[in-house]
């Protein structure tokens, strides 16, 4: 075959986020020859961006803390749809995966008696997230991506991946282009992570980058996975809100774990009004009481309610600005300058001080920060198994964002950089001894991919794909947001269908040399299929769980708490169907309901 | 109609390329990479740029604005008069791939070569160290790096003389120093910094200082300590002791 490098790999890894270089570390140290496919450069993944800290019941700065707690707290946080055995794994492993990063060279900010310090968050009983200021995702990653370019890992930058190839239930390969040049890439391998990150770009109002197009959900899909809990996506109570042109960046969880409080046009505290029966008592009831536990004196007072867990916050924020309470600009306010000193600001949160004062000229320390709802996180992914994270194709594995499960219906601030050591560890781990066996992949295959890849070349005249991108982001934003409904997701696949026909007919001019228009043409493909997954899933949840909120179903139906939605390919169609999951063994439930 | 702003971009590859001028629709709080992306998306999809987080914490969109390295996300258009034209190049020190993207892969292949961290023996039974906030403070600055290479971009050394081969430039000066003020590292990187690392190139103009987006201070607080390090190891084997033994 002509216009195509191949390479033989025993373990390829897509995406070089934390969980894709955890995993591609994991392998290596099994000895397996391994390629880490990137996106963007290295280094430039969204765990950049992660905020706020790794959770981890080290208990270096309450004692009471451990795994159990750990635990209990993800799945109250999950709202009880989490897939208990990857929560009561995570819980456990995390620990030793955040002294494992200190040992490969991390500075996470230390306690006075020198360990690993750690902030409270929301939904976190103790406090429990190491952390480096507000900049944990960036010190993660470089740790990370030292340690990968010093185990003889060979990484590929600025390369997609358009097709996983199985052959026979199998796992076989993968196919992309450079960006650079525009040249194919054939990886022949029995075992490939995904470990893409998730789909944020499907909305307008987004904390994610151009890179969050859903495509390891997609590819995996494509492929025949099945795909888990695609209807809750995790919209981040805080994002920024003016001006338009920062709209949806994301202000850390940390501001509120700091002393942070949330205000409405009329000054009001609100969050105290809107506590769910299911954490009444856990919170403090005053603002006195907040503001004593923010002081220090842990023992006696209850956490702030602004530390509830993230869809409770969003929606509550929602509320306030749909009944006219919110801030000029439509968001609410965030004041952490009334609760803490400017030194200890600029301390605790100094990539926050500087992201407001250069983007939106407000001075964190002496000004509140308006803010809003933006999506950030999708829980729901690639089915997998717990221990293994493997999908359901042989050979193929899931891991971080795109796996499903660990989060169930709500994922807990800090949960996500754990979760990316503890799972893609894992998944390097048995990636590896999946190694050898990958079956050949027909010719016809890969000679079909590179012609689909290539046919926005042909329609030199069509639709500019950017168009067609920010039609759907739309669409998804109106009908498939933080509140839907039946009609609005009808609506939704409606519009949908449509914009698979205008995407199919969309063109691009220029050379395959680095051409964005190209890209997005692709990228369209990948997020038209989890756009589609997300509503068809909501459409099917006849209830309010966690992040997924419908107002023709306001109330959670307990019937549907263990109950998942699971998409699968079928010939061309979309197939939607109900599975329980494996009810939780007596012991654990007894530790949810009585607390440890 | 909203204000028209002007831009000029420079379009081709690193044979042939030239500046082209593009009108945006001002808006307001937009910084020089939204106007990019106006452009990309309205009027030239195949305009290659790099972005990721657009929040200054990825460091992808480095590029020259009107000649000065900076991240395009962190850069407002108000800083420049209404109707001044606002230049965007790539930047200098690298070969262009294409328009504002550049083949940045010679960085990767320098962080590679430096010595890998390799802590002391854990300090607790439980296989954890002990540090303290005031020692890691000091290297918690160098971690700031976003790797934006506009350092690299500006430091005459690369820029102008072209030493990529001899010199690591000032982003990797700064990666190195976090590993040797690592309060754990024991590994010692002076010989590497003196000989394959080029230290002695740099003669502390501290344009590098300026541009950083994080304001490190790269010359002051990185690159003079680590001179003094080489100097002390090369000249002074009683001083290198010394300062061995007392930290």
């Amino acid at each position: 075959m002509t216009d195509i490098r191949t390479h033989d790999y025993d373990v390829v890894v897509i995406g070089a986020g934390g969980a894709g270089l955890r995993a591609a570390i994991e392998a290596s140290a099994q000895k397996a020859k391994v390629a880490l496919v990137c996106k963007s450069l290295l280094g430039k993944a969204h765990t950049v961006m992660a905020e706020g800290g790794a959770a981890a019941a080290l208990g270096n700065v309450m004692g009471e803390d451990n795994w159990r707690v750990h635990f209990r707290d993800t799945m109250r946080g999950g709202k009880m749809h989490n897939n208990w055995r990857m929560a009561q794994i995570h819980a456990q492993e995390a620990p030793d995966r955040i002294n494992e990063l200190e040992a490969w060279g991390a500075l996470f900010d230390r306690t006075p008696d020198g360990r690993i310090n750690q902030r409270p968050f929301g939904g976190h009983t103790y406090s429990r997230l190491a952390h480096v200021g507000d900049r944990t995702g960036l010190e993660m990653i470089r740790v990370l991506q030292d340690k990968a370019v010093h185990s003889g890992i060979d990484v590929h930058m600025e390369c997609t991946i358009v097709r996983l190839f199985a052959v026979g239930g199998r796992i076989a390969g993968a196919l992309g282009y450079f960006r650079e040049t525009g040249r194919f890439v054939l990886f022949k391998s029995g075992a490939i992570v995904v470990a893409t990150g998730g789909i944020g770009k499907a909305w307008q109002i987004t904390s994610n980058s151009w890179e969050y197009t859903g495509d390891g959900h997609a590819l995996a899909y494509e492929a025949g996975a099945e795909l888990i809990d695609m209807e809750f996506v995790q919209f981040h109570p805080t994002g920024m809100v003016w001006p338009p042109s920062v709209r949806g960046i994301l202000v850390t969880e940390g501001v509120r774990g700091e002393g942070g409080v949330l205000k409405n046009a009329a000054g009001e505290r609100f969050m105290f009004r809107y506590m769910p029966d299911m954490f009444k008592g856990d919170f403090a009831e005053t603002e006195a009481e907040a503001d004593a536990w923010v002081k220090g004196e842990r023992k006696k007072n209850r956490r702030p309610p602004e530390l509830l867990t993230r869809d409770v916050v969003a929606k509550a924020i929602t509320r306030e600005i749909a009944e006219g309470r919110g801030s000029p600009h439509g968001g609410v306010f965030l004041d952490i300058a009334s609760k803490q000193a400017p030194d200890y600001i600029k301390q605790k949160l100094p990539s926050m001080y500087h992201q407001f004062k250069e983007l939106a000229q407000v001075d964190i320390t002496k000004e509140p920060m308006e803010i809003g709802p933006t999506t950030h996180y999708m829980m729901g992914g690639v089915k997998v198994d717990a221990e293994t994270q493997e999908a359901t194709i042989s050979g193929l594995f899931a891991v971080g964002e795109v796996g499903g499960g660990m989060h169930g219906a709500n994922r807990l601030g800090g949960n996500s950089l754990s979760d990316l050591l503890v799972f893609g560890r894992r998944a390097g781990l048995y990636a590896a001894g999946k190694r050898g066996g990958a079956p050949g992949i027909p010719d016809a295959e890969i000679e079909a991919t590179m012609r689909a890849a290539l046919a926005p070349f042909e329609n030199a005249n069509g639709e500019n794909p950017f168009a067609v991108q920010s039609a759907l982001q739309t669409v998804m934003q109106r009908n498939a947001g933080i509140i839907r409904d039946k009609s609005g997701l009808e609506t939704a696949l409606a519009e949908l269908e449509n914009l698979k026909g205008r995407a199919r007919k969309s063109g691009i001019t220029g050379s395959r040399e680095y051409n964005p228009g190209w890209h997005t043409a692709i990228d369209l493909r990948s997020l038209l299929i989890v756009s589609e997954a997300t509503a068809r899933a909501a459409l099917e949840r006849t209830e309010s769980r966690g992040a997924h909120t419908r107002s023709d179903y306001p109330d959670s139906d307990e019937r549907q708490v263990r109950e998942q939605i699971v998409i699968k390919k079928e010939g061309d169609r979309m197939i939607v169907r109900r599975e329980a999951q494996p009810p939780l063994p007596a012991d654990l439930m007894k530790l949810i309901k009585e607390g440890s | 109609m909203a204000e028209q702003r002007r831009l000029r971009l420079f379009r081709g590859t690193r044979e042939h390329g030239e500046l082209k001028e593009y009108q945006v629709a001002a808006a307001e709080g937009m910084v020089v990479l939204d106007a990019v992306h106006a452009i990309q998306a309205e009027q030239a999809p195949d305009l290659a740029v790099r972005w990721n987080c657009k929040a200054g914490k990825c460091g992808s969109c480095s590029a020259e604005i009107n000649g000065k390295p900076r991240l395009m996300c962190m850069t407002r258009m108000s800083d420049y008069q209404a109707g001044e034209t606002i230049t965007v190049t790539p930047m200098k020190a690298f070969p262009v791939i294409k328009d504002l993207v550049t083949d940045v892969s010679w960085n990767y292949e320098v962080n590679k070569r430096i010595p890998a961290f390799q802590p002391r023996a854990p300090d607790a039974p439980d296989g954890t160290w002990r540090m303290y906030q005031y020692e890691v403070e000091r290297p918690q600055e160098f971690r700031k790096c976003i790797e934006c290479f506009l350092c690299q971009d500006v430091c005459h050394v690369l820029r102008a003389h072209e030493k990529h081969a001899e010199f690591m430039g000032p982003a990797f000066l700064v990666r190195a120093a976090v590993y040797e003020m690592h309060p754990l590292d024991e590994e010692d990187r002076r010989s590497y910094l003196r000989e394959s690392g080029g230290i002695g190139y740099c003669n502390i103009t501290k344009c590098c200082t300026e541009v950083c987006p994080e304001s490190i201070t790269i010359t002051d607080n990185a690159i003079i300590p680590l001179k003094e390090r080489v100097v002390d190891a090369n000249y002074d084997p009683l001083a290198a002791l010394w300062r061995k033994l007392t930290g």
